[in-house]
Protein backbone atom coordinates (compact mmCIF):
# COMPACT_ATOMS: atom_id res chain seq x y z
CA UNK A 1 0.00 0.00 0.00
CA UNK A 2 3.08 2.55 0.52
CA UNK A 3 3.57 1.99 -2.96
CA UNK A 4 0.27 2.68 -4.43
CA UNK A 5 0.41 5.86 -1.71
CA UNK A 6 4.09 6.77 -3.72
CA UNK A 7 2.34 6.49 -7.22
CA UNK A 8 3.19 2.83 -8.17
CA UNK A 9 0.39 0.75 -9.41
CA UNK A 10 0.45 -2.44 -7.37
CA UNK A 11 -1.06 -5.67 -7.27
CA UNK A 12 -1.11 -8.08 -4.51
CA UNK A 13 -0.82 -11.75 -4.71
CA UNK A 14 -2.07 -13.73 -1.56
CA UNK A 15 -3.54 -17.50 -1.59
CA UNK A 16 -7.02 -18.14 -1.52
CA UNK A 17 -7.61 -19.13 1.98
CA UNK A 18 -6.50 -15.78 2.65
CA UNK A 19 -8.91 -13.39 0.76
CA UNK A 20 -10.83 -12.23 3.88
CA UNK A 21 -7.69 -11.40 5.63
CA UNK A 22 -6.56 -9.89 3.10
CA UNK A 23 -9.86 -7.67 2.80
CA UNK A 24 -9.84 -7.08 5.65
CA UNK A 25 -6.27 -6.04 6.25
CA UNK A 26 -7.18 -3.60 3.23
CA UNK A 27 -10.32 -1.87 4.63
CA UNK A 28 -8.21 -1.30 8.27
CA UNK A 29 -5.45 0.59 6.27
CA UNK A 30 -7.69 2.70 4.16
CA UNK A 31 -7.64 1.47 0.81
CA UNK A 32 -10.50 -0.85 0.58
CA UNK A 33 -9.96 -1.43 -2.93
CA UNK A 34 -6.01 -2.33 -3.12
CA UNK A 35 -5.71 -4.68 -6.27
CA UNK A 36 -5.36 -8.21 -4.61
CA UNK A 37 -5.29 -11.33 -6.89
CA UNK A 38 -5.21 -14.98 -5.66
CA UNK A 39 -3.67 -18.67 -6.25
CA UNK A 40 -4.81 -21.92 -4.81
CA UNK A 41 -3.24 -22.61 -1.55
CA UNK A 42 -0.33 -24.07 -1.01
CA UNK A 43 2.61 -22.46 -2.39
CA UNK A 44 5.12 -24.40 -0.05
CA UNK A 45 6.22 -27.06 -1.91
CA UNK A 46 4.63 -27.09 -5.36
CA UNK A 47 6.98 -27.42 -8.10
CA UNK A 48 7.74 -24.66 -10.91
CA UNK A 49 5.68 -26.11 -13.65
CA UNK A 50 2.76 -26.49 -10.89
CA UNK A 51 3.69 -22.90 -9.83
CA UNK A 52 3.28 -22.32 -13.51
CA UNK A 53 -0.30 -23.54 -14.00
CA UNK A 54 -1.35 -21.44 -11.03
CA UNK A 55 -0.05 -18.48 -12.86
CA UNK A 56 -2.06 -19.80 -16.48
CA UNK A 57 -5.34 -20.91 -14.47
CA UNK A 58 -8.16 -20.01 -12.30
CA UNK A 59 -8.12 -17.37 -9.75
CA UNK A 60 -10.12 -19.37 -7.35
CA UNK A 61 -11.64 -15.99 -5.54
CA UNK A 62 -12.68 -14.09 -9.18
CA UNK A 63 -13.11 -17.25 -10.87
CA UNK A 64 -11.80 -15.40 -13.42
CA UNK A 65 -7.88 -15.95 -15.15
CA UNK A 66 -5.54 -14.71 -12.61
CA UNK A 67 -3.25 -13.29 -15.06
CA UNK A 68 -6.20 -11.39 -16.50
CA UNK A 69 -7.04 -9.94 -12.29
CA UNK A 70 -3.16 -8.99 -12.54
CA UNK A 71 -2.70 -6.97 -15.67
CA UNK A 72 -6.18 -5.37 -15.32
CA UNK A 73 -5.21 -4.65 -11.76
CA UNK A 74 -2.27 -2.58 -13.12
CA UNK A 75 -4.29 -0.71 -16.06
CA UNK A 76 -8.31 -0.67 -15.73
CA UNK A 77 -8.62 2.61 -14.95
CA UNK A 78 -9.92 3.78 -11.64
CA UNK A 79 -13.66 4.63 -10.75
CA UNK A 80 -14.15 7.49 -8.37
CA UNK A 81 -14.34 4.79 -5.46
CA UNK A 82 -10.90 4.03 -6.02
CA UNK A 83 -9.57 7.02 -6.02
CA UNK A 84 -11.41 8.37 -2.69
CA UNK A 85 -10.14 5.61 -0.59
CA UNK A 86 -11.87 5.30 2.68
CA UNK A 87 -11.31 7.55 6.37
CA UNK A 88 -13.45 5.97 9.22
CA UNK A 89 -13.56 6.59 12.79
CA UNK A 90 -14.04 3.41 14.98
CA UNK A 91 -15.05 3.09 18.33
CA UNK A 92 -15.89 0.76 20.74
CA UNK A 93 -18.43 2.07 23.80
CA UNK A 94 -17.32 1.61 27.10
CA UNK A 95 -20.27 -0.11 28.04
CA UNK A 96 -22.61 -1.99 26.18
CA UNK A 97 -26.60 -1.49 26.14
CA UNK A 98 -27.92 -3.07 29.08
CA UNK A 99 -29.91 -6.23 28.34
CA UNK A 100 -30.92 -9.51 30.28
CA UNK A 101 -28.17 -11.99 31.58
CA UNK A 102 -28.53 -15.02 29.00
CA UNK A 103 -28.80 -12.25 25.87
CA UNK A 104 -25.38 -10.90 27.18
CA UNK A 105 -23.70 -14.22 27.62
CA UNK A 106 -24.93 -14.76 24.00
CA UNK A 107 -23.95 -11.25 22.48
CA UNK A 108 -20.36 -12.29 23.96
CA UNK A 109 -20.57 -15.57 21.99
CA UNK A 110 -22.17 -14.38 19.38
CA UNK A 111 -19.30 -11.55 19.13
CA UNK A 112 -16.38 -13.99 19.45
CA UNK A 113 -15.54 -12.38 22.50
CA UNK A 114 -14.86 -15.32 24.64
CA UNK A 115 -13.35 -18.83 24.44
CA UNK A 116 -16.38 -19.87 24.16
CA UNK A 117 -16.48 -21.56 28.01
CA UNK A 118 -18.64 -19.33 30.08
CA UNK A 119 -17.84 -16.32 31.30
CA UNK A 120 -18.09 -13.66 34.20
CA UNK A 121 -20.14 -11.02 32.67
CA UNK A 122 -17.97 -7.65 33.34
CA UNK A 123 -20.50 -5.44 35.37
CA UNK A 124 -19.24 -2.20 36.60
CA UNK A 125 -19.38 -3.61 40.03
CA UNK A 126 -16.88 -6.53 39.05
CA UNK A 127 -14.91 -4.46 37.10
CA UNK A 128 -14.69 -1.44 40.05
CA UNK A 129 -14.09 -4.06 42.21
CA UNK A 130 -11.08 -5.53 40.17
CA UNK A 131 -9.49 -2.28 39.47
CA UNK A 132 -9.25 -2.33 43.12
CA UNK A 133 -6.10 -4.38 42.63
CA UNK A 134 -3.71 -1.89 41.25
CA UNK A 135 -3.10 1.58 42.20
CA UNK A 136 -3.31 2.89 38.40
CA UNK A 137 -5.78 4.66 36.73
CA UNK A 138 -8.64 3.08 34.92
CA UNK A 139 -8.06 5.37 31.79
CA UNK A 140 -4.28 4.62 32.19
CA UNK A 141 -2.99 3.31 29.03
CA UNK A 142 -1.25 0.31 29.27
CA UNK A 143 0.23 -0.52 25.85
CA UNK A 144 -0.93 -1.76 22.57
CA UNK A 145 -1.23 -5.17 20.56
CA UNK A 146 -2.04 -6.87 17.06
CA UNK A 147 -2.22 -10.29 15.81
CA UNK A 148 0.62 -9.97 13.59
CA UNK A 149 3.32 -7.74 12.59
CA UNK A 150 1.52 -6.09 9.93
CA UNK A 151 -1.91 -5.76 11.11
CA UNK A 152 -2.84 -2.36 12.76
CA UNK A 153 -2.09 -1.79 16.61
CA UNK A 154 -5.49 -1.19 19.01
CA UNK A 155 -4.91 0.63 22.48
CA UNK A 156 -6.15 -0.41 25.65
CA UNK A 157 -6.31 0.77 29.28
CA UNK A 158 -6.07 -0.30 32.89
CA UNK A 159 -9.78 -0.45 32.61
CA UNK A 160 -9.99 -2.32 29.73
CA UNK A 161 -7.47 -5.09 30.78
CA UNK A 162 -9.73 -5.86 34.46
CA UNK A 163 -12.83 -6.05 32.31
CA UNK A 164 -10.87 -8.96 30.52
CA UNK A 165 -9.54 -10.41 33.78
CA UNK A 166 -13.26 -10.34 35.45
CA UNK A 167 -14.74 -12.21 32.34
CA UNK A 168 -11.80 -14.85 33.25
CA UNK A 169 -13.17 -15.36 36.46
CA UNK A 170 -9.79 -13.91 38.17
CA UNK A 171 -9.17 -11.89 41.50
CA UNK A 172 -8.78 -8.50 42.24
CA UNK A 173 -5.03 -9.37 43.49
CA UNK A 174 -4.06 -11.06 40.56
CA UNK A 175 -4.37 -7.74 38.14
CA UNK A 176 -0.84 -7.17 38.55
CA UNK A 177 0.41 -9.70 36.76
CA UNK A 178 -2.42 -9.62 34.20
CA UNK A 179 -1.54 -6.13 33.65
CA UNK A 180 2.28 -6.58 33.53
CA UNK A 181 1.70 -9.53 31.10
CA UNK A 182 -0.35 -7.15 28.50
CA UNK A 183 2.14 -4.40 29.25
CA UNK A 184 4.76 -6.49 27.22
CA UNK A 185 2.60 -6.36 23.93
CA UNK A 186 2.63 -9.58 23.10
CA UNK A 187 0.10 -11.87 22.15
CA UNK A 188 -1.09 -14.85 23.26
CA UNK A 189 -3.76 -15.07 19.97
CA UNK A 190 -1.09 -14.11 17.39
CA UNK A 191 -2.42 -15.18 13.83
CA UNK A 192 0.49 -17.05 12.32
CA UNK A 193 -0.51 -20.04 10.41
CA UNK A 194 1.66 -22.04 12.51
CA UNK A 195 -0.57 -21.87 15.75
CA UNK A 196 1.65 -20.15 17.49
CA UNK A 197 0.57 -19.20 21.52
CA UNK A 198 2.59 -16.91 23.95
CA UNK A 199 3.60 -18.54 27.76
CA UNK A 200 3.43 -16.91 30.66
CA UNK A 201 6.01 -17.83 33.60
CA UNK A 202 5.34 -16.25 36.86
CA UNK A 203 8.76 -15.44 39.39
CA UNK A 204 9.03 -13.27 43.15
CA UNK A 205 7.05 -12.92 45.74
CA UNK A 206 4.25 -12.81 44.06
CA UNK A 207 3.68 -16.33 43.13
CA UNK A 208 2.70 -17.35 46.77
CA UNK A 209 1.04 -13.72 47.76
CA UNK A 210 -1.53 -14.46 45.23
CA UNK A 211 -1.53 -18.48 45.73
CA UNK A 212 -0.01 -19.35 43.05
CA UNK A 213 0.53 -23.11 41.94
CA UNK A 214 4.62 -23.89 40.80
CA UNK A 215 4.00 -27.46 42.14
CA UNK A 216 2.01 -30.60 41.32
CA UNK A 217 0.40 -30.25 38.21
CA UNK A 218 1.11 -26.30 37.53
CA UNK A 219 1.09 -26.55 34.10
CA UNK A 220 -2.60 -27.61 33.94
CA UNK A 221 -5.76 -26.57 35.54
CA UNK A 222 -5.33 -27.60 39.21
CA UNK A 223 -4.84 -23.72 40.48
CA UNK A 224 -7.28 -20.56 40.58
CA UNK A 225 -4.60 -18.54 40.09
CA UNK A 226 -2.93 -19.81 36.98
CA UNK A 227 -5.65 -21.40 35.29
CA UNK A 228 -7.33 -17.60 35.36
CA UNK A 229 -4.41 -15.40 34.88
CA UNK A 230 -3.94 -17.91 31.85
CA UNK A 231 -7.50 -17.28 30.63
CA UNK A 232 -7.03 -13.63 31.27
CA UNK A 233 -4.22 -13.62 29.10
CA UNK A 234 -5.70 -15.25 26.22
CA UNK A 235 -9.27 -13.22 26.54
CA UNK A 236 -7.78 -10.14 26.57
CA UNK A 237 -5.11 -11.20 23.75
CA UNK A 238 -8.05 -11.46 21.54
CA UNK A 239 -10.28 -8.75 22.66
CA UNK A 240 -7.75 -6.26 22.93
CA UNK A 241 -6.02 -6.95 19.68
CA UNK A 242 -9.30 -6.44 17.28
CA UNK A 243 -9.95 -10.25 17.72
CA UNK A 244 -9.32 -13.58 16.93
CA UNK A 245 -11.73 -15.14 14.69
CA UNK A 246 -10.79 -18.01 12.96
CA UNK A 247 -10.06 -17.30 9.09
CA UNK A 248 -10.16 -13.43 9.39
CA UNK A 249 -8.04 -12.42 12.63
CA UNK A 250 -6.60 -16.15 13.33
CA UNK A 251 -4.89 -18.29 10.82
CA UNK A 252 -3.26 -21.29 12.95
CA UNK A 253 -4.75 -24.17 10.97
CA UNK A 254 -3.94 -26.70 13.83
CA UNK A 255 -4.76 -24.48 16.49
CA UNK A 256 -3.18 -24.44 20.17
CA UNK A 257 -4.55 -25.82 23.14
CA UNK A 258 -1.83 -24.11 25.30
CA UNK A 259 -3.43 -20.73 24.30
CA UNK A 260 -6.56 -20.93 26.83
CA UNK A 261 -4.59 -20.75 29.50
CA UNK A 262 -0.77 -20.66 28.92
CA UNK A 263 0.35 -19.12 32.67
CA UNK A 264 2.00 -20.99 35.89
CA UNK A 265 4.98 -19.81 38.28
CA UNK A 266 8.73 -20.75 38.68
CA UNK A 267 9.45 -23.02 41.34
CA UNK A 268 12.13 -21.27 43.22
CA UNK A 269 11.77 -22.55 46.65
CA UNK A 270 12.64 -25.94 45.33
CA UNK A 271 14.90 -24.91 42.77
CA UNK A 272 18.56 -25.41 42.83
CA UNK A 273 18.97 -22.49 40.10
CA UNK A 274 18.47 -19.06 39.80
CA UNK A 275 14.95 -17.85 38.64
CA UNK A 276 14.09 -16.75 35.22
CA UNK A 277 13.56 -13.07 36.34
CA UNK A 278 16.88 -12.83 38.17
CA UNK A 279 18.57 -14.07 34.84
CA UNK A 280 17.15 -11.06 33.19
CA UNK A 281 18.24 -8.63 35.63
CA UNK A 282 15.52 -8.22 38.31
CA UNK A 283 16.42 -8.88 41.74
CA UNK A 284 15.03 -12.09 43.31
CA UNK A 285 12.55 -10.09 45.33
CA UNK A 286 11.29 -9.06 42.55
CA UNK A 287 7.96 -10.43 40.86
CA UNK A 288 8.51 -10.32 37.45
CA UNK A 289 6.77 -12.54 34.29
CA UNK A 290 8.47 -13.14 31.49
CA UNK A 291 6.37 -14.13 28.00
CA UNK A 292 7.90 -16.94 25.78
CA UNK A 293 5.96 -16.90 22.10
CA UNK A 294 5.53 -19.98 19.80
CA UNK A 295 4.83 -22.70 22.25
CA UNK A 296 4.07 -25.09 18.99
CA UNK A 297 5.88 -27.96 19.69
CA UNK A 298 6.37 -29.81 23.32
CA UNK A 299 8.49 -32.77 24.20
CA UNK A 300 9.26 -34.55 27.23
CA UNK A 301 11.64 -36.83 29.13
CA UNK A 302 12.58 -37.99 32.09
CA UNK A 303 15.64 -38.36 34.35
CA UNK A 304 18.01 -37.50 34.18
CA UNK A 305 19.50 -40.82 33.05
CA UNK A 306 22.04 -42.33 31.80
CA UNK A 307 21.33 -41.56 28.10
CA UNK A 308 19.95 -38.20 28.78
CA UNK A 309 22.38 -36.51 26.43
CA UNK A 310 21.29 -38.99 23.49
CA UNK A 311 17.20 -37.95 24.37
CA UNK A 312 18.06 -34.55 24.90
CA UNK A 313 19.67 -34.38 21.06
CA UNK A 314 17.15 -36.05 19.49
CA UNK A 315 14.26 -33.62 21.11
CA UNK A 316 16.97 -30.35 20.12
CA UNK A 317 17.27 -31.17 16.75
CA UNK A 318 13.37 -33.01 16.78
CA UNK A 319 11.87 -29.22 16.92
CA UNK A 320 11.46 -26.24 14.50
CA UNK A 321 13.31 -23.31 14.36
CA UNK A 322 11.76 -21.86 17.91
CA UNK A 323 14.48 -22.31 20.20
CA UNK A 324 13.76 -24.69 23.17
CA UNK A 325 12.03 -23.27 26.67
CA UNK A 326 13.14 -26.36 28.99
CA UNK A 327 10.76 -26.88 31.94
CA UNK A 328 12.17 -29.50 34.97
CA UNK A 329 10.60 -30.72 37.81
CA UNK A 330 12.94 -30.05 41.00
CA UNK A 331 14.29 -33.81 41.01
CA UNK A 332 15.37 -33.33 37.46
CA UNK A 333 17.49 -30.08 38.35
CA UNK A 334 19.24 -31.55 41.16
CA UNK A 335 19.66 -34.64 39.52
CA UNK A 336 22.02 -32.80 36.48
CA UNK A 337 24.40 -31.94 39.76
CA UNK A 338 25.13 -35.29 39.33
CA UNK A 339 25.98 -35.01 35.91
CA UNK A 340 28.19 -31.90 36.16
CA UNK A 341 25.56 -29.61 35.53
CA UNK A 342 24.66 -27.02 38.58
CA UNK A 343 23.22 -24.32 37.06
CA UNK A 344 21.07 -23.43 34.28
CA UNK A 345 23.37 -22.13 32.13
CA UNK A 346 25.24 -24.94 32.07
CA UNK A 347 22.80 -26.89 30.64
CA UNK A 348 22.05 -24.05 28.82
CA UNK A 349 25.54 -24.30 27.35
CA UNK A 350 25.14 -27.89 26.28
CA UNK A 351 22.02 -27.57 24.53
CA UNK A 352 23.40 -24.87 22.35
CA UNK A 353 26.35 -27.03 21.64
CA UNK A 354 24.30 -30.23 21.26
CA UNK A 355 21.40 -28.77 19.08
CA UNK A 356 22.82 -29.84 15.83
CA UNK A 357 21.24 -30.44 12.22
CA UNK A 358 22.98 -31.24 9.14
CA UNK A 359 22.34 -27.96 7.21
CA UNK A 360 20.18 -29.97 4.46
CA UNK A 361 17.80 -30.40 7.25
CA UNK A 362 18.33 -26.99 9.06
CA UNK A 363 17.44 -24.98 5.70
CA UNK A 364 14.85 -27.33 4.98
CA UNK A 365 12.40 -25.73 6.96
CA UNK A 366 9.43 -23.53 5.85
CA UNK A 367 9.77 -20.70 8.78
CA UNK A 368 13.56 -21.00 8.37
CA UNK A 369 13.55 -20.17 4.68
CA UNK A 370 10.64 -17.48 5.28
CA UNK A 371 12.71 -15.91 8.36
CA UNK A 372 16.01 -16.46 8.57
CA UNK A 373 16.99 -17.32 4.95
CA UNK A 374 16.60 -13.25 3.94
CA UNK A 375 18.58 -12.78 7.18
CA UNK A 376 21.33 -14.96 5.86
CA UNK A 377 21.81 -13.69 2.16
CA UNK A 378 21.93 -10.21 3.88
CA UNK A 379 25.35 -11.37 5.48
CA UNK A 380 23.79 -11.43 9.17
CA UNK A 381 25.31 -14.24 11.50
CA UNK A 382 25.07 -16.79 12.35
CA UNK A 383 22.74 -17.03 9.26
CA UNK A 384 25.06 -16.40 7.12
CA UNK A 385 27.90 -19.04 8.13
CA UNK A 386 24.72 -21.12 8.53
CA UNK A 387 23.47 -21.12 5.18
CA UNK A 388 27.21 -21.37 3.73
CA UNK A 389 27.50 -24.76 5.04
CA UNK A 390 27.53 -28.24 2.57
CA UNK A 391 24.42 -29.64 2.49
CA UNK A 392 26.26 -32.36 4.66
CA UNK A 393 27.60 -30.02 7.28
CA UNK A 394 26.77 -29.94 10.74
CA UNK A 395 25.54 -26.70 11.53
CA UNK A 396 24.19 -24.90 15.12
CA UNK A 397 20.07 -24.49 15.46
CA UNK A 398 20.45 -21.81 18.27
CA UNK A 399 22.69 -19.80 20.15
CA UNK A 400 22.73 -20.05 24.21
CA UNK A 401 21.09 -16.84 24.48
CA UNK A 402 17.81 -17.73 22.97
CA UNK A 403 17.63 -21.20 25.42
CA UNK A 404 15.76 -20.66 28.60
CA UNK A 405 15.44 -23.51 31.49
CA UNK A 406 12.90 -22.69 34.03
CA UNK A 407 12.16 -25.48 37.37
CA UNK A 408 7.99 -26.07 37.86
CA UNK A 409 6.46 -29.38 39.35
CA UNK A 410 5.50 -31.20 42.64
CA UNK A 411 8.60 -33.52 42.42
CA UNK A 412 5.99 -36.77 41.90
CA UNK A 413 8.16 -37.73 39.33
CA UNK A 414 11.82 -36.39 37.20
CA UNK A 415 10.15 -34.87 34.06
CA UNK A 416 11.17 -32.35 31.92
CA UNK A 417 9.49 -30.93 28.99
CA UNK A 418 10.64 -28.79 26.05
CA UNK A 419 8.56 -26.72 24.88
CA UNK A 420 9.71 -24.72 21.33
CA UNK A 421 9.07 -20.77 22.35
CA UNK A 422 11.26 -17.84 22.16
CA UNK A 423 11.67 -15.85 25.17
CA UNK A 424 9.81 -12.06 24.18
CA UNK A 425 10.43 -9.85 27.15
CA UNK A 426 10.18 -9.83 30.92
CA UNK A 427 8.24 -7.41 32.53
CA UNK A 428 8.04 -5.74 35.85
CA UNK A 429 4.72 -6.98 38.27
CA UNK A 430 5.67 -4.90 40.66
CA UNK A 431 5.38 -1.54 38.52
CA UNK A 432 1.38 -2.69 38.19
CA UNK A 433 0.54 -3.44 41.75
CA UNK B 1 -39.36 -11.37 33.36
CA UNK B 2 -35.69 -11.01 33.68
CA UNK B 3 -33.74 -8.11 35.16
CA UNK B 4 -31.59 -6.18 33.08
CA UNK B 5 -28.04 -5.50 33.76
CA UNK B 6 -25.12 -2.90 32.02
CA UNK B 7 -21.72 -4.44 31.05
CA UNK B 8 -18.10 -3.38 29.70
CA UNK B 9 -17.56 -3.81 26.20
CA UNK B 10 -14.30 -5.80 26.34
CA UNK B 11 -12.58 -4.67 23.33
CA UNK B 12 -9.78 -2.47 23.11
CA UNK B 13 -9.09 0.83 20.91
CA UNK B 14 -8.50 0.62 17.01
CA UNK B 15 -6.97 3.30 15.61
CA UNK B 16 -8.99 6.12 13.15
CA UNK B 17 -8.72 4.38 9.05
CA UNK B 18 -7.22 6.74 7.14
CA UNK B 19 -8.16 6.71 3.93
CA UNK B 20 -5.77 6.43 0.89
CA UNK B 21 -6.17 6.51 -2.66
CA UNK B 22 -4.92 4.04 -5.10
CA UNK B 23 -2.33 5.22 -7.92
CA UNK B 24 -3.35 6.05 -11.46
CA UNK B 25 -3.31 2.98 -13.39
CA UNK B 26 -0.79 2.15 -16.57
CA UNK B 27 -2.56 2.71 -19.76
CA UNK B 28 -0.58 -0.30 -20.91
CA UNK B 29 1.73 -2.12 -19.73
CA UNK B 30 4.24 -2.52 -23.04
CA UNK B 31 7.83 -0.68 -22.43
CA UNK B 32 7.10 -0.24 -18.26
CA UNK B 33 9.33 -1.22 -15.86
CA UNK B 34 7.31 -4.20 -13.77
CA UNK B 35 9.07 -4.95 -10.27
CA UNK B 36 7.68 -8.12 -9.07
CA UNK B 37 8.45 -8.27 -5.34
CA UNK B 38 9.68 -11.64 -3.54
CA UNK B 39 7.98 -11.55 -0.12
CA UNK B 40 10.38 -14.02 0.71
CA UNK B 41 7.42 -16.59 1.95
CA UNK B 42 8.64 -20.20 1.13
CA UNK B 43 8.63 -20.99 -2.30
CA UNK B 44 7.67 -17.35 -3.42
CA UNK B 45 10.84 -17.27 -5.26
CA UNK B 46 10.16 -19.84 -7.24
CA UNK B 47 6.73 -18.20 -8.27
CA UNK B 48 8.24 -14.86 -9.15
CA UNK B 49 10.19 -16.30 -11.37
CA UNK B 50 7.44 -18.45 -13.52
CA UNK B 51 5.62 -14.89 -13.54
CA UNK B 52 8.38 -13.49 -14.81
CA UNK B 53 9.00 -16.38 -17.46
CA UNK B 54 5.07 -15.64 -18.09
CA UNK B 55 5.47 -12.53 -19.01
CA UNK B 56 8.69 -13.09 -21.13
CA UNK B 57 6.69 -15.65 -23.11
CA UNK B 58 3.49 -13.94 -23.32
CA UNK B 59 4.01 -9.69 -22.85
CA UNK B 60 7.64 -9.62 -23.96
CA UNK B 61 7.46 -5.63 -24.25
CA UNK B 62 7.46 -5.66 -20.93
CA UNK B 63 10.40 -5.45 -18.85
CA UNK B 64 10.65 -7.18 -15.13
CA UNK B 65 12.68 -7.27 -12.53
CA UNK B 66 12.64 -9.56 -9.24
CA UNK B 67 13.46 -7.87 -6.39
CA UNK B 68 12.99 -8.89 -2.58
CA UNK B 69 12.83 -6.80 0.91
CA UNK B 70 15.39 -7.49 3.23
CA UNK B 71 13.51 -9.61 5.99
CA UNK B 72 9.81 -11.20 5.79
CA UNK B 73 7.32 -8.98 7.04
CA UNK B 74 8.90 -5.64 7.41
CA UNK B 75 8.98 -3.10 5.49
CA UNK B 76 11.71 -2.13 3.35
CA UNK B 77 12.24 1.60 2.60
CA UNK B 78 15.16 1.09 0.04
CA UNK B 79 13.51 -1.39 -1.36
CA UNK B 80 10.60 0.65 -2.31
CA UNK B 81 12.82 3.92 -3.32
CA UNK B 82 14.42 1.49 -5.73
CA UNK B 83 10.67 0.34 -7.26
CA UNK B 84 9.40 4.11 -7.09
CA UNK B 85 12.26 5.40 -8.97
CA UNK B 86 12.90 2.52 -11.34
CA UNK B 87 9.75 1.35 -11.68
CA UNK B 88 6.02 1.81 -13.41
CA UNK B 89 4.53 -0.73 -11.31
CA UNK B 90 4.40 -3.37 -9.35
CA UNK B 91 3.23 -7.14 -8.36
CA UNK B 92 3.39 -8.57 -4.40
CA UNK B 93 3.76 -12.03 -3.83
CA UNK B 94 3.19 -14.38 -2.36
CA UNK B 95 2.00 -12.48 0.53
CA UNK B 96 0.04 -13.68 3.57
Amino acid sequence: MALEEAGVPTVAVHTHVFARLARATALANGMPRTRQAFVPQPIVDRSPAELRAYIEGIDPVSRRPFMQEVIEGLTQPLSAEDLKGVSFERSTPRLLAADTHDALQQLFVDNNWTDFLPIILPTEERVAAMLAGTSHAPDEVVGRLSPTSFREEWEFTVEKVAVNAVMAGARPEYLPVILAIAASGITARSSSTTSMTSIAVVNGPIRNQIGMNCGIGAMGPHNHANATIGRAYSLLSQNLQGGSVAGETYMGTLGNGLAYSPCFAENEERSPWQPLHVGKGFKAEDSAVSVFFGARYTQEGYGPRETWQEKMRRCLSAGAHFPPLLILDPIVARGFADHGITTSQQLIDWCAANALLPAREYWDDQWVQTLLRPLAVAGVEPYATRLAARDDEIVAMFEAREIHAGVVGGETQGAWKMIGARHMRTVSIDAWR
Amino acid sequence: MSSTMTVHDPRGYPPKVVGKRLASRLEALDGKILYLVDCLFDNSEPFMEQMQSWFAAHLPAVTTRIIKPRESWVDDPAMRATITADGDAAILGVGL
